[in-house]
């Protein structure tokens, strides 16, 4: 190769190095702010911020839901599976909310602890099978005694 | 030389390359046309409905495809550039430049048909995740690649300003494949694993590769025909593409 294409080579190559450590770094740095939602367990353990809005991710605990007849007011408990924070919300829930699946709330918590929400979004996870397999795999857990496996979100 | 080498070689030469994207053109248009119609076919309207997100989950079969194209021909572009700026070869300038608009226009399918699915499953159109963050940020890296490629009278300069800005981009790749797994996200984790199990059944990811092989092709058809058409603009002093305007062949 000869000296000057040998030198843009290198040229190129540090190019792309300088670029990607910076990269790496500017995203370490702001890895906190990149997460989307905090766990029941982070803001238990007070790394959620307080008195301004944060969102707040997990499943919806099998048996939490509860929903008022007369109005828009819902109430249920967001789980990781290791701790869960009670949610209240007033609106409109999307199709796909449902005990056991993922949702994300935006909100703040409140004086008792309780997370008052002001938007509630179902997260799909990376399944997708037809009714007949979900239904077969339910009917096989039924029979082995299982109960809902813990989902990761 | 080996004889393989010395026709990759002879490729770089415009006239060779015109002739060999012209010979290629029907077939790779022909392959994504058949393997887009059976793929979409069989997905659209044969696939089964999904447990849980029902019909709506038949978008997946325009937007995994999509969103595969817009990191590969990201990191194509990105090669060719490279090569651009390292050996100065005039046709992998041009295939840079031909590849921005097709990758430009997977991405966009790529962010609105996620739209289109976010809101019924999600309940919103738009969230600004990192996994949306970077893919939009990625359709701007596109179109500053095709604004700064135009934006020299001289092409080859220009060419090779873009093909920095492509290189540069390139850091981005990466941030949106891991994204999901990196950071909670809103978007889900990867449904369709090359290593391992998919997460999708069988029955519903058949189609969904038959559109992405289709994809590919079409990104050749489109790739070709750019290119050749940028080829004969750029050489359009030169004998062969004069000759070949006036009809002799």
């Amino acid at each position: 190769m000869n000296p000057l294409r040998k030198r843009r080579l290198v040229l190129v190559g540090l190019l792309l190095l300088g670029i990607g450590s910076a990269t790496a770094l500017a995203l370490t740095a702001l890895s906190d702010n990149v997460n989307h939602f905090y766990s029941p367990s982070a803001v238990l353990a007070g790394e959620a911020p307080t008195a301004r809005n944060f969102r707040l991710g997990g499943v919806v605990l099998e048996g939490s839901s509860k929903r008022d007849g007369s109005s828009l007011l819902a109430s249920f408990a967001v789980t990781d599976r290791f701790k869960e924070v009670k949610v209240h919300y007033e609106g409109i829930l999307p199709d796909l909310f449902k005990e056991g699946q993922s949702v994300i709330a935006t909100g703040q918590l409140d004086q008792n602890g309780v997370f008052v929400a002001h938007e509630v979004l179902a997260k799909h996870d990376e399944n997708y099978m037809p009714a007949e397999v979900a239904d077969a795999i339910a009917k096989g857990k039924a029979q082995a005694g299982q109960t809902a496996e813990p989902k990761s979100y | 030389m080996n004889p393989l080498l010395r026709w990759f070689h002879s490729l770089g030469s415009p006239p060779t390359f015109y002739r060999f994207a012209t010979r290629w053109i029907p077939w790779t248009g022909f392959a994504a046309l058949v393997l887009g119609a059976i793929g979409l076919y069989f997905g659209l309207f044969r696939a089964p409905a999904d447990y849980l997100q029902g019909e709506s989950f038949r978008i997946i079969y325009l937007h995994v495809p999509s969103a595969w194209m817009s990191l590969f021909i990201y990191v194509l572009m990105a090669i060719y550039g490279a090569i651009a700026l390292i050996w100065r070869i005039k046709l992998c300038e041009i295939l840079m430049m031909a590849a921005a608009p097709i990758g430009a226009m997977f991405t966009a399918v790529t962010l609105i048909t996620g739209m289109l699915w976010g809101k019924p499953t999600w309940g919103t159109y738009w969230e600004w995740d990192a996994r949306m963050t970077s893919e939009l940020v990625l359709l701007f890296l596109y179109f500053g690649v095709l604004g700064l490629a135009n934006a020299y009278d001289d092409l080859r300069q220009g060419a090779r300003a873009a093909a920095v800005l492509a290189l540069v981009g390139v850091v981005n790749v990466p941030i949106i494949h891991f994204s999901v797994q990196w950071w909670n996200t809103l978007h889900q984790g990867e449904s369709v694993q090359i290593i391992g199990k998919s997460t999708i059944h069988a029955s519903m990811l058949w189609p969904l590769l038959l559109v992405a092989a289709a994809s590919k092709f079409y990104f050749l058809f489109a790739l070709l025909q750019r290119a050749r058409t940028l080829l004969l603009e750029q050489e359009r002093g030169k004998s062969w593409a004069r000759e070949l305007a006036l009809g002799a062949r």
